[in-house]
């Protein structure tokens, strides 16, 4: 595989991570977020201080940079989830801002200049087991009996109040653990890179990610692996019309969500089961043609 | 059963309850009628924990209340919200197993169901449909029968007849009153006074964040400034 293909599908598995936990909170809660690269960096920068300065091996960097993200975005989740849809999505944007500048203005972690000289210790191997691991985990969780009321609480918050929902505590889950896998794509993007920087992580990243999700599909997880896969690979693939890459990648987007409003799996989900069914139900129109066609034989 | 006292709530600036007390006593039907912005939906808001009062003490069945909405639900106060709110996407079967989402007892949930069901013949028929596909009156019914999953004892109900046609306020006033024999007591709130004062044991009357007028429904429905106020053409009409 030449490098270049291994650099995109490396930085699609980073990016998958980061997607997912914001599927969680976006798809599933009904949560926007335009701060979730403020937790990638709060990941990246606490993972980079326990391989670099510390010394200590990857994993623990990498569940470091999990507990950080989390327990961030746990002080945010407590100030914030109380507030409505659009004030909850600017306080996220602010707290994206405001942990990039401060990273910006701190020094000692290397400042706006950036940090180089980080291991490269983020492999296609520990990025695909993670990808699985994440898939694998969101899928049980959104199953669960808390994956139910965290759609509950997106369908119909005050309903599900009156049902009995504590729909706080299940935002707040929903929150911390798309942190938490926020914190890790920070971590591995970081040891991929072998340097970070503040600008990595800005707003413009945040939304990058929400429009994985939103063209992926709301509340579908094969959705966001097929949008953070898609959007990845899509800028590089354009890389052929030079200047004008980001203006077809702009209307790409644009068009396909014309085309499919719900974004690529907007409410269904890709798995063995789901496959088998729609194969069955194939045969079985194939089936019916046939003996349609029979029995109109048969009456001539 | 359930005692407010001095209760204050305010949207900010505005003060929307201005030191309401009340109480509702075991098995009695109590109804609270009002003017458009009196505060009757803020004070079932208030009591089911949507809505943080600024003071006032709140106690339901002798301790003081819980302080969040689930907690309230569990203690036994079952809220039929305004506008049904029904969770659009899910089977009518699926809403109301949400109703019963606190509870464990699986065998007394199975035959809440059969009661919900024998009581709102409708549901039955169309379980499997989803419930955003229903009729307003059927939406209703649904939220009052996902509130009746919950088991709790009292039951909020906030304005179960707005924006339903006559004939559909009738069978809800009749459901009301099936619900009150199946043991519950009844808090309701109503702009539909005329209905509200024939179906409740006792009354309140609340003016501007205050209550302005208590006592036994038909008392109060005598009233010459309450029939002036509220009754109006419909008292005329209706005898």
């Amino acid at each position: 595989m030449s490098s270049y293909l291994e650099g995109i599908i490396m930085l699609s598995g980073i990016n998958l991570i980061a997607v997912l936990g914001l599927s969680l909170l976006t798809g599933f809660a009904g949560l926007f977020s335009f701060g979730h690269a403020g937790f990638m960096a709060i990941g990246a920068y606490s993972a980079a201080i326990c391989t670099t300065i510390f010394k200590l091996p990857f994993f623990v960097g990498i569940a470091a940079a999990a507990a950080a993200a989390a327990g961030a975005s746990w002080l945010i989740g407590r100030a914030t989830l109380r507030l409505k849809g659009d004030y909850f999505c600017i306080a996220t944007l602010g707290f994206g801002e405001a942990i990039r500048l401060i990273l910006d203005n701190f020094q000692g972690l290397g400042g706006a200049r950036g940090w180089p000289g980080i291991p490269p210790h983020t492999t296609l191997v520990n990025i695909l087991i993670l990808d699985v691991i994440g898939v694998v985990l969101l899928a049980n969780l959104v199953r669960s009996r808390h994956g139910r009321n965290m759609i509950a609480v997106r369908e119909e918050e005050l309903a599900a109040q009156v049902a009995g929902i504590n729909t706080f505590k299940y935002k707040m889950l929903a929150l911390v653990v798309s942190a938490a896998y926020a914190g890790v794509a920070g971590a591995l993007l970081g040891h991929y890179m072998t340097f970070i920087q503040p600008k990595m992580f800005s707003m413009v990243k945040s939304t990058e990610l929400t429009i994985i999700v939103i063209f992926g599909g709301l509340g579908s997880i094969s959705g966001s692996v097929l949008g953070a896969v898609v959007l990845t690979f899509l800028p590089e693939l354009l890389r052929a019309v030079d200047k004008w890459r980001l203006v077809v990648y702009g209307l790409a987007v644009i068009g396909i969500m014309i085309g499919r409003p719900r974004g690529l799996m907007g409410g269904f989900e890709l798995t063995p089961k789901s496959v088998r069914a729609h194969f069955a139900r194939l045969r079985e129109a194939k089936a019916a043609r046939a003996d349609q066609a029979a029995e109109e034989k048969g009456g001539l | 059963m359930l005692n407010v006292e001095n209760l204050h709530v305010a949207y900010g600036g505005i003060r929307a309850l201005k030191g309401v007390s009340l109480r509702v006593e075991e098995g009695e039907i109590v109804t609270i009628i009002g003017a458009n912005g009196a505060g009757k939906s803020t004070l079932l808001n208030a009591i089911s924990g949507f809505l943080k009062p600024a003071a006032g003490t709140m106690s339901f069945k002798g301790k003081p209340l819980g302080r969040r909405p689930d907690i309230i639900v569990r203690d036994g106060i079952c809220h039929v919200p305004e506008g049904r709110l029904v969770f659009a996407n899910l089977s009518v079967e699926n809403n109301l197993a949400m109703g019963a989402y606190l509870r464990n007892d699986k065998k007394a949930v199975a035959a809440d169901l059969e009661r919900v069901y024998s009581l709102f013949p409708r549901l039955a028929e169309r379980s499997k449909q989803s419930a955003g596909t229903l009729s307003g009156g059927e939406q209703q019914m649904l939220a009052m029968g996902r509130a009746l999953m919950t088991d709790g004892d009292l039951v909020l109900m906030d304005e179960p007849s707005l924006g339903l046609a006559p004939l559909l306020v009738q069978t809800v006033f009749e459901i009301i009153g099936e619900i009150h024999k199946l043991g519950k007591t009844i808090l309701l709130v109503e702009q539909n006074a005329f209905r509200a004062l024939s179906v409740a044991d006792r009354a309140y009357v609340l003016e501007q964040g205050r209550i302005v007028k208590e006592g036994k429904a038909s008392d109060v429905a005598a009233d010459p400034a309450v029939r002036d106020s509220y009754l109006g053409a419909e008292s005329k009409a209706g005898g």
